[in-house]
């Protein structure tokens, strides 16, 4: 179709509010919060005028009273944690969740939108809601531990709250949809004839899975891991609610700065090294389809 | 079907028994492709995405003032939380939020979703794309403060306006998407038709393509609804005092020690989404064989 001037024209009068309002609104602000993550704090909030990069030294660095610095790994401890438990969220969503996909991609269209639907449905309810839930299950007295108690078989507590493993659950269960879609999405695409003759030439199960099924779904598992792992890295409720605060994830960290502890800048500077992390997992995405891409021509 | 194909009967046979799915007939207990434990494991995973939020629904019945410990069945935390009127300013605070960021939101998608899907291929269209999709790659928590800094830069004083810009923001993206798919499994022979026929643009608009977009329309709008209401992170930081909304209240209340009204809340909560998914989802159900 050939676009006249004037078309064009009409085409960015229909885009310029939605454009102007997430330009104004979302990308300005980002530029304020990098400029912020290189001024003074206030300690009252907020900042104060004057270029620094003490917000970024602060990461490594602990400023003694004699003004030297001293190395210290708290922060980067904290990013660790983050990475870590983003991780075992993604691989925990995968284990999870694949064989769940690969189940619903081999039904009929009727069950498989029904599938579907029922694996969206908790997605769309209230994130705080439903990681309150595993409040009420994993903590003492709870779920898990009241009828363990009354059948004798529990003495004391488990302690299952405000541990590591608890923010895992948490995010596992928060974003599992998040695993299953694409993944069975490149699955519904998956031609089930191959896997027939992988069959009728002798592969057992196991060589049909590593060497015809994963491959072939390869595309989704790698868009449902970033799709887990970047909100899982930057989570807030999961570490704040189940943790209790104690484990810091980044999420809360940068919530941390800007709440209670008024250290504006280095929040700001906090949140720009979440921002770099996403956009390298974004970019790693980018190059394996890319890549992909290139070798299916090939 | 040729000759050639009509195999015969000696050579079928050990064929139909191992491609026992293709050829219709099925060999008990093993089937192609299949694994064993798969429809075991298809259940634990929605017994896990399912047993916390039986499990909240139930405990809003606890008659136990400490929400997570069971002592007996009761309604009238229902009665409480139903009369308690922070929980009713903060339903209204909700709603007049929700309501004019679903407003604005769909507003500015449908315009968008209408330049990109019938405005061809032009310079920026991708990045336009990306732009508006921007809300959905950016961590919630960065959003937040970003959104919570420029605010202070600009002098704005926080409330509901506050709530609503922000909201209205991250909502676009989710009333793009559904309007967006709608579009594309139009084709547009019809308004073309309209216009051939001496309709205007507008009149092609109003009489042909509106009515035919709407349910994609709504769908949009009902997500962002749905995503407005149970926003908590952006709300957290952008909220001012007296501008609550439920999922700050329900944040505030298991801080401070867990009462069952924040089950009867939630449970409430809860129920408002799955009518709104469930409706989205009858209404989009037609889409989803134009998306591929």
């Amino acid at each position: 179709m050939a676009v006249g001037a004037e078309q064009t024209r009409r085409t960015w009068w229909l885009l310029s509010p939605a454009l102007l309002t997430v330009g104004f609104f979302m990308v300005l602000p980002m530029v304020i919060l990098l400029v912020f993550s290189f001024m003074e704090a206030d300690p009252y909030g907020g900042v104060d005028p004057g270029f620094t990069v003490e917000a970024y030294v602060q990461l490594l660095f602990e400023r003694d009273f004699d003004d030297t610095l001293a190395y210290t790994g708290i922060y980067l401890g904290i990013i660790w944690r983050s990475i870590a438990l983003a991780l075992v969220a993604t691989v925990g969503s995968l284990i999870l969740g694949f064989p769940v996909a690969y189940y619903i991609a081999r039904q009929n269209t009727r069950t498989q939108n029904l599938l579907l639907f029922l694996v969206t449905l908790p997605f769309w309810t209230n994130l705080l809601i439903r990681t309150y839930a595993w409040i009420l299950i994993l903590s003492t007295d709870g779920v898990i531990e009241q009828p363990l108690k009354a059948i004798g078989f529990l003495d004391g507590t488990l302690d299952m709250m405000y541990s590591n493993g608890a923010i895992a659950i948490g995010l596992i269960y928060t974003y599992l949809p998040l695993m299953v879609l694409p993944i069975y999405a490149s699955m519904e695409k998956l031609d089930f004839r191959l896997i027939e003759a992988a069959s009728d030439l002798y592969a057992g199960r196991y060589r049909v899975f590593r060497e015809v099924i994963v491959p072939l779904s390869t595309p989704g598992i790698v868009a449902g891991c970033i799709l887990v792992f970047v909100p899982s890295l930057g989570a807030f409720v999961a570490p704040d609610l189940l943790g209790g605060g104690r484990k810091l994830m980044l999420g809360s960290l940068i919530h941390l700065q800007f709440a209670s502890s008024r250290n504006w800048p280095f929040g700001a500077a906090i949140a720009m090294c979440l921002l770099a992390i996403v956009m390298i997992a974004l970019m790693l995405q980018a190059r394996s389809s890319a890549r992909r891409r290139a070798m299916e021509v090939a | 079907m040729t000759d050639a194909a009509r195999t015969t009967p000696d050579i079928a046979l050990p064929d139909a028994k191992v491609a026992g799915k293709a050829s219709g007939q099925k060999r008990k207990g093993f089937e192609v492709g299949s694994f064993p434990g798969l429809k075991t494991w298809t259940w634990v995973f929605f017994i896990y995405l399912y047993a916390p939020i039986v499990v909240l629904v139930v405990y809003s019945f606890n008659a136990n003032n400490r929400a997570q410990k069971w002592t007996g069945f009761s309604t009238s935390w229902y009665a409480k939380a139903f009369s308690n009127d922070d929980i009713q300013s903060a339903t209204i605070n909700t709603l007049i939020v929700a309501s004019a960021a679903t407003v604005l939101a769909t507003a500015m998608a449908l315009l968008a979703a209408l330049a990109l899907a019938r405005g061809g291929r032009f310079k920026g269209s991708t990045a336009s794309l990306g732009l508006i999709s921007l809300p959905l790659i950016v961590p919630e928590i960065a959003t937040a403060v970003a959104t919570l800094s420029f605010f202070v830069v600009i002098g704005i004083q926080f409330g509901l306006l506050t709530l609503i810009i922000a909201h209205t923001v991250f909502c676009i993206p989710f009333a793009f998407l559904p309007i967006r798919a709608r579009l594309e499994g139009m084709d547009d022979t019809l308004e073309q038709a309209a216009m051939d026929l001496y309709a205007s643009r507008w009149k092609a608009f109003r009489y042909v393509t509106f009515p035919l977009l709407l349910p994609g329309i709504v769908a949009g709008a009902m997500l962002s609804f749905i995503i407005s209401v149970d926003d908590f992170i952006i709300s957290l930081m952008v909220a001012g005092a007296g501008s609550t909304t439920l999922p700050l209240y329900i944040y505030g209340m298991i801080r401070v020690g867990i009462s069952p009204e924040v089950n009867v809340i939630s449970t409430v909560m809860l129920l408002i989404s799955l009518v709104f998914i469930t409706a989205y989802w009858l209404l989009t159900r037609g889409d989803d064989h134009t998306v591929h």
